[in-house]
């Protein structure tokens, strides 16, 4: 974006943050907030704001005069009456020759399969439309699904159609052929018969499936020095260091979240990342739902440096530096009577009076209570997490452990140093790279870069012709998980036998065929690998065919969960002396929230998915607290050069509410340079500044103020909460004793012009609970795989034009330097008195007979009158013709039952009014009426917290009545008297009162 | 002082003023008049196919019933074309020589599917449902034509959504018991409306008219 185009559409406006912290310890500010922007209500943002769309958005641009405007005008309405003059062209129909039995054209197919992330799986059932795989969503009878898919689960099957993908083999950069890479291969490992394979490397990421390990195995028989070695830069090596610290061995943690009274997270984002985090969430909410003012809930504290969805849940926040968090927790494990050293004094923005309490309301949920320590802290915390978890007897309770469901858990930053060292010592001759993507991602001063040219012979297996693959000899384009063969493991160890459901679109090769080529194998199907293994696995099965069958169906292997395992604490982990207290600023590495580790960076639906706490899109940021930035004269969007471990990044800045003071946190996953067409040239890579020796957390960053501007593409300011109460939260004592608190000030019976409309039949609505939203986005991308939304880009966004049908606003509450966070997410409120329909000059926007806000885009002219008339901002235009009519490959990703939508059309959520049709036109057939729960909009089928509920709200009986009967219950804007069909739940706190008594005081 | 305009100019004023009302009224009327012809519509017109497939012949004459064929129609959606298997079902057997059939057993040869040209079309933002059209009772020949009198394909009626309508908002006209809705030479009884009725009892046939019924 150029500086002068944001110059013209009103740059954001500059904040004095020591005012606004004075502002808001004084009460002066409104309780509620959504930016810094809004917070200050500086002229220049309520201008900003006061428009729905900030200037520039027109692209006529402002200085248009009377003349030009009726030969536009003219223009329109001649071309809009053309078109409507058009033969329907000459189509053909093209049968079948044989017709598959199961194929019945204009009905889906859903087929079970699992995806996965750092090798473990989420069980899926995927959407087939005659062959064409369409939408992913989460398998209800996988215990790591239980029907929620994440964003980056449903995401992939764009990945899957994605033109930028690998097409054909590479040989030293021009086209090569399977047939030669084959012999060429052959020769470099006859090559190395002779050692026993001693230079050969095998690199690929976490492995969990049994078929592929067995594989592998089977070549490291017949090659027996040749090194298999696993590496992801989002590695889990301090979970399993810290099993190993605390128990001697590696094992899985598997958390049972619906158990837990008290849970205590350190640093740890349990509830929307890593294994089982589907799951987690669902325990979670379900913890967390009261059903009436008597009602019982969890509670949740939560330690953590960035903000994260899992701190916005919590009760209770504390604000701490990464590495300060294993003093936190040696604290807390010598107050539950823990022989451990103290750490170093906290410095940071610690109230003493936090451990004591926290302690004593953990022992007294002795057995019900939960301490989970997160992917980025030290293998210290982890077993300390461990060791609390002992003494507070919650093993076998809340948490137990099972054998590790990696096949062969192993510390991947030794194996990526080891990799390294033997490429720089000339030990290896052939390197070949399943997956994965070390040059860009291994630890930056491995300088794998230059050491992966000088191997001999190397080749890439990989989806995308990427960074590593321009430094290997041989680049082989991979199958897709939706094209391959395979099988993976859950968190709790469930097998899921991955099954394809299109044959590889461009010819690539499964990780299954990659070794049965390796194995002398060559061309043999990969369904039969994973069959015969699995056949001699279950040989006592009686008749394995049925056994097979019923497998893929489910799309789980049953009892392949790891049984809970005996483990006994390592004594001697008093004897661990305590890291060193951190000195200067600290740099804390995360996951991106949408890019995890780069891999899905050319993905549009995960680069535009606003990222859950500071909803930006398209870009990343170095995060830090206002009182850090203020210290060191920074404001959001000023680009600064972090120094740290010798090397220096170029990086935007982000002030963020709720950072922890002299942090900063960066995420992995962007700058790629090779990742295609949509992912290039995003972000900056803060891998770059990421050294071996702190893959996580360090200490020591220098920031320098460069003077820069780097323009960031939030959506959060494009609406503002103008002061009135959207999200209403109270907490559980309050609840109590003010049972309606959530509908104060709301009129029983108000007035209303509009005659009332009696519905007869059904009568659509949806209640979401903000009890149970941790604004993971996994909505935002269902819905955008199920209506066929487009993505629009950085610069669109920039001026407000993003289309998601459902947004997740995001609100914060109380101090600027320490405040709760709340989501919300907002659809189309299918109003029953619509401000949007009597505004539409052609009745484009009408209401249904089932109530249902029913937008009609072969009518609408696109005068965005509606838009303007929506009090709750859920319209979305399409400027201009965003939905892709072009790439031949994206054909295939459409949902044939929505209608892609053209240039000029307004569009919004619609209650998936597709779903409801089918399901409406089943039931009829079957001369019944629709049960309740059975048509699911894309929205709440992917929650995993389950937050959305739609239903008929004339049958009393049905969730959603049930739901909003609760006093609970309220409408957004409830004074326009729009009386919405989507009502929400307030959401409840739960805080421990002695914290909160000390608060107040 | 003496007028400007001649007093004729009161009449040139008039009749250009009615003048290009009633242009623009006939305008109207003759674009109307346009798109009912079968040039625009399609109706009556038959369609070259690649194979000269007789519907005459199949269901007039040997009485194939429709779902021999459009298998899903009862089930989904569309109401699916025969895949060539479904020809050579009965012409590997009669006609196994005939050249007019060459093309079929080509397809089934060289497993190439035969492309037919689409007779009956609907814009790609209609989503028609055949399922539940038979299952409240309308018959194929309703919004088909006389398709046992077609040797070779034609659109039986407009598909205009004003066509639609027609029936939507007033079923009783056009409905058939569920008994008769495949048969290709079903007549209407005298005592249609009363029938209709009956059955839109019976049916629990609903007069769906909001936009998302077929628009989404």
């Amino acid at each position: 974006m150029e500086d002068n185009e944001r110059a013209r559409n009103g740059a954001r406006p500059e904040v004095a943050l020591s005012a606004l912290r004075k502002a808001t310890a004084q009460g002066q500010a409104p309780r509620f907030w959504r930016s810094l922007d809004e917070l200050a209500s500086t002229p220049e943002f309520q201008a900003h704001a006061e428009n729905e769309f900030p200037h520039g958005a027109n692209d006529l641009g402002a200085n248009l005069d009377r003349r030009e405007l009726l030969k536009v005008m003219a223009a329109s309405a001649a071309f809009a009456g053309l078109t409507g003059c058009t033969k329907l062209p000459a189509q053909q129909i093209v049968p079948y020759v044989r017709q598959p039995e199961q194929i019945i054209p204009g009905k889906p197919l859903f087929y079970a399969t699992a995806v996965t992330l750092g090798g473990v799986a989420t069980g899926v059932l995927v959407e087939s439309h005659m062959g064409r795989p369409t939408k992913i969503e989460g398998n209800p009878d996988h215990p790591g699904s239980l029907g929620a898919a994440d964003a980056f689960a449903q995401a992939s099957v764009l990945g899957l159609y994605d033109p930028d993908r690998s097409q054909a083999e590479v040989h030293d950069g021009r086209i090569g052929s399977w047939a030669k890479f084959q012999s060429e291969l052959a020769a470099a490992l006859d090559a190395q018969k002779q050692s026993g394979g001693a230079g050969i490397r095998i690199l690929t990421q976490t492995i969990t499936s049994p078929s592929l390990a067995a594989q592998l195995g089977k070549f490291l028989q017949a090659y027996p020095s040749a090194k298999w070695l696993q590496y992801e830069s989002i590695t889990r090596d301090t979970v399993r260091e810290g099993a190993k610290l605390a128990f001697g061995e590696y094992v899985n943690t598997v958390y049972r979240v619906e158990r837990a009274e008290v849970i205590l997270s350190l640093d740890s984002d349990f509830l929307s990342t890593g294994p089982g985090s589907l799951r987690y969430a669902r325990e979670f909410a379900r913890k967390r739902r009261v059903e009436d003012s008597q009602g019982k809930m969890n509670r949740l504290y939560a330690v953590e440096a960035t903000p994260m969805p899992t701190g916005a849940m919590a009760d209770h926040r504390l604000r701490l530096r990464a590495s300060e968090v294993e003093s936190f927790g040696r604290a807390l494990a010598r107050q539950v009577g823990l022989n451990v050293a103290a750490g170093p004094a906290i410095a940071s923005s610690y109230r003493s009076d936090w451990l004591p309490a926290l302690a004593r309301d953990l022992k007294l949920n002795s057995g019900a209570s939960l301490v989970i320590a997160g992917e980025q802290q030290p293998a210290m915390v982890h077993a300390l997490a461990h060791a609390i978890n002992g003494a507070l007897g919650n093993f076998g309770k809340t948490v137990y452990v099972t054998q590790p469901v990696e096949e062969f858990p192993a510390n991947q930053w030794e194996s990526i140093n080891e990799l390294a060292a033997g490429i720089r010592a000339g030990n290896v001759d052939v390197l070949l790279i399943l997956g994965g993507n070390p040059a860009y991602d291994a630890p930056a001063d491995l300088g794998i870069r230059e050491l992966l040219p000088t191997v001999k012979f190397s080749v890439r297996l990989g989806l995308y012709e990427d960074e590593t693959s321009a430094l290997c000899h041989w680049h082989i384009p991979q199958a897709h998980a939706l094209e391959s063969w395979g099988d993976a493991r859950a968190y709790d160890g469930t097998v899921t036998i991955i099954q394809p459901l299109i044959e590889p679109l461009y010819g690539g090769k499964s990780e299954h065929d990659f070794l049965a080529l390796l194995n002398g194998q060559a061309g043999k199907p990969s369904h039969d690998i994973v069959r015969e293994f699995w056949q001699a696995q279950k040989s006592a099965e009686p008749r394995f065919d049925a056994f097979w069958e019923k497998t893929l169906r489910d799309g789980v292997m049953s009892d392949t969960a790891f049984p809970p395992k005996q483990v006994t604490l390592k004594p001697g982990l008093g004897e661990q002396a305590p890291a060193p207290a951190p000195a200067g600023i600290e740099i804390v590495f995360r996951p991106d929230p949408t890019m995890w580790d780069g891999r899905f960076a050319n993905n549009g639906w995960l680069q535009e998915l606003p990222k859950p706490l500071t909803k930006l899109t398209w870009d990343t940021v170095a995060m830090l607290s206002p009182k850090t930035a203020e210290r060191l004269g920074l404001k959001s969007e000023d680009a600064v050069e972090l120094k740290y471990s010798g090397r220096s990044i170029e990086a935007p800045v982000w002030v963020m509410p709720g950072h922890a003071d002299e942090s900063v946190s960066v995420f992995l996953g962007y700058g790629r340079t090779r990742a295609g067409r949509v992912g290039n040239g995003a972000g900056f890579d803060a891998g770059w500044v990421r050294p071996l020796a702190t893959p996580w957390i360090g200490t020591g960053l220098a920031i320098q103020k460069t003077g820069k501007r780097w323009w960031l593409a939030a959506t959060q300011t494009h609406s503002t909460m103008e002061g009135r109460d959207l999200v209403r939260v109270g907490t559980l004592d309050e609840y109590r004793k003010n049972p309606n608190f959530a509908q104060a000030g709301a009129e029983k019976n108000p007035l209303s012009l509009y005659p009332p409309v009696k519905y007869d039949g059904y009568s659509w609505g949806m209640a979401v609970d903000l009890n149970a939203c941790t604004g993971c986005g996994a909505c935002v991308v269902a819905c955008q795989a199920e209506n066929n939304i487009a993505v629009v880009g950085k610069r669109e966004v920039l001026v407000g034009r993003e289309m998601h049908w459902i947004r997740i606003d995001r609100y914060f509450e109380g101090s600027l330097d320490d405040p709760n966070t709340y989501h919300e997410p907002v659809l189309c409120m299918h109003c029953e008195d619509a401000p949007c329909e009597v505004v539409c000059p052609v009745a484009a926007t009408v209401h249904s007979p089932e109530g249902l806000n029913e937008m009609i885009y072969n009518r609408c002219v696109g005068t965005r009158y509606c838009s303007n008339n929506c009090p709750y901002k859920v319209r979305r235009f399409n400027f201009r013709l965003y939905s892709d009519w072009e790439t031949p490959s994206l054909f295939g990703l459409r949902n044939p039952n929505v209608s892609v939508r053209s240039r000029g059309v307004m569009e919004k959520c619609t209650y998936c009014v597709q779903r409801i049709n089918a399901v409406k036109i089943e039931a009829e057939k079957q001369d019944r009426t629709v049960r309740d729960g059975e048509i699911v909009p894309a929205c709440q089928q992917s929650c995993p917290a389950e937050a959305l509920v739609f239903g008929n709200i004339n049958d009393p009986n049905s969730r959603v009545s049930k739901l909003k009967e609760k006093d609970l219950n309220y409408s957004l804007l409830e004074e326009l008297n729009t009386r919405p069909r989507t009502t929400y739940l307030a959401r409840l706190r739960n805080p421990n009162p002695e914290i909160e008594k000390a608060a107040s005081a | 002082m003496a007028q400007i305009f001649h007093r004729s100019t009161n009449t040139i004023a008039r009749v250009s003023i009615y003048g290009t009302l009633l242009l623009v009224l006939l305008l109207g009327y003759a674009v109307d008049v346009v798109n009912k012809t079968a040039y625009v519509t399609e109706v009556n017109i038959a369609r070259p196919q690649p194979v000269p497939f007789s519907h005459k012949h199949h269901v007039g004459e040997l009485g194939l019933d429709c779902r021999y064929c459009h298998t899903s129609v009862e089930e989904s959606s569309s109401a699916g074309m025969p895949p060539t298997q479904t020809c050579m079902a009965c012409h590997s057997q009669i006609w196994a020589q005939a050249e007019m059939l060459e093309p079929v057993r080509a397809s089934y040869r060289d497993s190439k599917p035969i492309a037919w040209t689409r007779v009956n079309a609907l814009p790609d933002f209609v989503y028609f449902n055949h399922s539940i059209h038979i299952a409240k009772g309308v018959g194929c020949t309703t919004c088909h034509g006389p398709v046992a009198q077609m040797n070779i394909t034609w659109r039986g009626e407009t598909l205009y959504m004003r066509w639609c309508l027609d029936c939507h908002n007033a079923p009783e006209q056009y409905l058939r018991p569920r008994s008769e809705v495949f048969k290709p030479f079903y007549e209407p009884p005298r005592n249609q409306l009363a029938l209709g009725q009956r059955l839109v009892k019976e049916y629990k046939v609903q007069r769906l008219t909001n936009c998302t019924a077929c628009h989404r």
